[in-house]
């Protein structure tokens, strides 16, 4: 009996058959492709992307120069530069960023004390010439400003687990 | 008549079918293997040599990258030989985290190789299926560690950060209703245990349906049955582990045998085969899938009834909380020394293993006391798989040299280290 089933399932095609099936219910079914760039996937806020520096609300930079964020930067990928200035702050003078270089591991976050370098949810981003991979402190402050809102939502959103 | 030579033929690095940067060298008689010879070494990055030279924690970051399909499992092996050498207690939350995202690894990695599998034999279809329900677990990635893929999760003596209580959610917008996301977002209402509970439960169902597609079929099975035969004995003897091993019918898995975690209290079968053919290998990865899911479901059972700390309080391995770091002096010292110096391990040798999706990932670190390993060595278990190559593939068509590739589940980034 069953050698007859299967010699009958074996020339009707039946588990093709069934496997055709199934696709062809996902073919008449609702899809879930996600049309981006136009829709967009959900994002954590403890997601990772490009580098942003912060300010304080008066306008003044975080960074301190610590350089917590280079010494623990795996990659190597961080350079830092600092001088004292007149009112006696200590600053940077120069705070790059190798993006070619940086693996993405948050350490920098982790490690920086006054919250100012951050990694944001910003990830759309290109290069057009050799060289502007390296992020100049300009730049960083400059995505910072730019995403300020959105970096102080996912910071205080993640604070509970830090 | 003129004499008959075998053919060499160079197969990759650049082959579809290679899985990154496989270089083959086949002897062929027509169309048959003679002789395979692997070379490798295309994707060589140092990452034990990179590791001698940085604290023990920045090199995490660099584990993720060895098996690039199953992140979270290689940094596993490496934190718990740190542990190891540390004696460091793990809270039993901690621990319960780390075998879910464990086996969630597990079913990233078995999906892509199913995914990737299928698509080299010629499935197409089961391509979309599988990495449809990858998106679902690499968002679980997403909400713990802030990464899809290298998540840098696992730390010395915990995980990073706890789980969140809430996913993050699709938005509405222009080209999208507010109906649409609300119908998206209704798995994502609670936190993120939530989330993958609901996954849980679909995916048997999903599983059944890659089953549908392929077990039965008779071109999956003309390809795969009876190709890259491995005896039991000659599966111990190359070093086989994994679902390589447990598929030529040895039951043989780290979780069980050398538990370590929380994997005593949680209950699973370990799926064997028998004739220890490339179909058997499949059968045995489709059915870790179904007990990973099962462990899942266990591990958030007890997640959700247990809160309580994910990582040790010592401060000296893992740095003290942002809040009291900014408010408590003797903290940012801590933090300053653990982010500058790292930590030190006592003078030294061990060696930890896990079960690794594909087999037995171990670290095996030296310490001479410092901050960083003196040496540290990755058993990468695709290596020894890879090795078997020339023996499985004797005999066999130049076309089953692609199954017999894909059923050994080989990433190039942790053979080529």
């Amino acid at each position: 009996m069953a050698s007859i089933a299967h010699w009958i399932k074996s020339f009707t095609l039946w588990e093709l058959l069934k496997g055709m099936r199934l696709t062809g219910r996902y073919l008449f079914s609702r899809k879930i492709t996600v049309q981006y760039p136009e829709e967009k996937t959900p994002m954590s806020p403890r997601f990772r992307g490009l580098h942003a520096l912060r300010r304080y609300k008066n306008g003044e930079e975080r960074c301190i120069a610590c350089k917590l964020c280079e010494a623990v930067c795996p990659a190597l990928a961080i350079t830092i530069d600092s001088e004292q200035r007149e009112d006696g702050t200590r600053r940077t003078t120069r705070y790059d960023i190798d993006l070619f270089k940086c693996i993405f591991c948050g350490f920098c976050e982790e490690a920086c004390p006054v919250d100012s370098i951050v990694e944001t949810r910003h990830f759309e981003y290109h290069f057009e010439n050799q060289g502007d991979q390296i992020m100049t402190k300009s730049d960083l402050l400059k995505i910072g400003d730019r995403f300020e809102d959105q970096i102080a939502a996912d910071r205080k959103a993640d604070a509970p687990y830090r | 008549m003129p004499e008959l030579r075998n053919l060499t033929l160079n197969f990759g690095p650049q082959h579809p079918a290679a899985h990154g940067v496989l270089r083959l060298i086949l002897e062929m008689e027509g169309e048959v293997i003679k002789r395979a010879d692997p070379h490798i070494g295309l994707l060589h990055r140092a990452t034990e040599k990179l590791a001698e030279s940085k604290p023990y924690n920045q090199s995490i970051g660099y584990m993720d990258r060895l098996d690039y399909v199953s992140m979270m499992c290689n940094e596993h092996g490496y934190v718990l030989a740190i542990e190891k050498l540390l004696s460091v207690e793990v809270p039993e939350r901690g621990q319960y985290i780390r075998v879910m995202f464990d086996e969630i690894t597990r079913i990233l990695n078995h999906l892509l190789w199913i995914a990737a599998h299928g698509l080299d034999v010629g499935a197409m279809t089961i391509f979309l299926y599988a990495f449809r329900e990858r998106e679902d677990l690499m968002d679980c990635y997403e909400a713990v560690s802030g990464a899809r893929l290298h998540a840098t999760y696992y730390r010395p003596g915990g995980v990073a950060r706890d789980l969140p209580d809430t996913m993050p959610q699709y938005e509405a917008g222009k080209f999208r209703s507010d109906k649409d996301a609300n119908r998206l977002n209704e798995n994502r209402q609670g936190s993120l245990l939530d989330f993958l509970e609901d996954f849980t439960q679909k995916f048997p169902k999903y599983v059944d349906e890659y089953e549908t597609l392929l077990t039965d079929n008779r071109i999956w099975k003309q390809r795969l049955v009876d190709v890259g035969i491995v005896s039991p004995e000659r599966a111990l003897q190359m070093g086989f582990t994994g679902p390589m091993l447990r598929g030529s019918g040895i039951e043989w898995d780290l979780r069980k045998k050398q538990t370590y975690e929380v994997y005593d209290k949680v209950e699973f079968d370990i799926p064997i085969g028998t004739n220890g053919d490339s179909y058997d290998r499949y059968l045995v990865r489709m059915a870790e899938m179904r007990e990973s899911n099962k462990i899942i479901i266990q591990c958030i059972d007890w997640l959700r009834k247990n809160p309580g700390p994910v990582h040790t309080e010592d401060h000296k391995l893992f740095p003290p909380s942002r809040e009291s770091m900014k408010g408590d002096m003797e903290s940012l010292i801590h933090h300053f020394k653990l982010f500058t110096e790292g930590f030190c391990l006592p003078e030294g040798e061990a060696y930890a293993a896990i079960e690794h999706p594909k087999g037995e990932f171990g670290c095996y670190i030296i310490s001479d006391g410092a901050n960083k390993p003196y040496r540290l060595k990755i058993r990468a278990p695709g290596f020894a798989h890879l090795a078997g190559m020339n023996e499985m593939s004797k005999g066999h068509m130049l076309s089953d040299i692609v199954t017999i590739i894909g059923s050994q589940d080989i990433v190039f980034g942790e053979i080529d280290r």
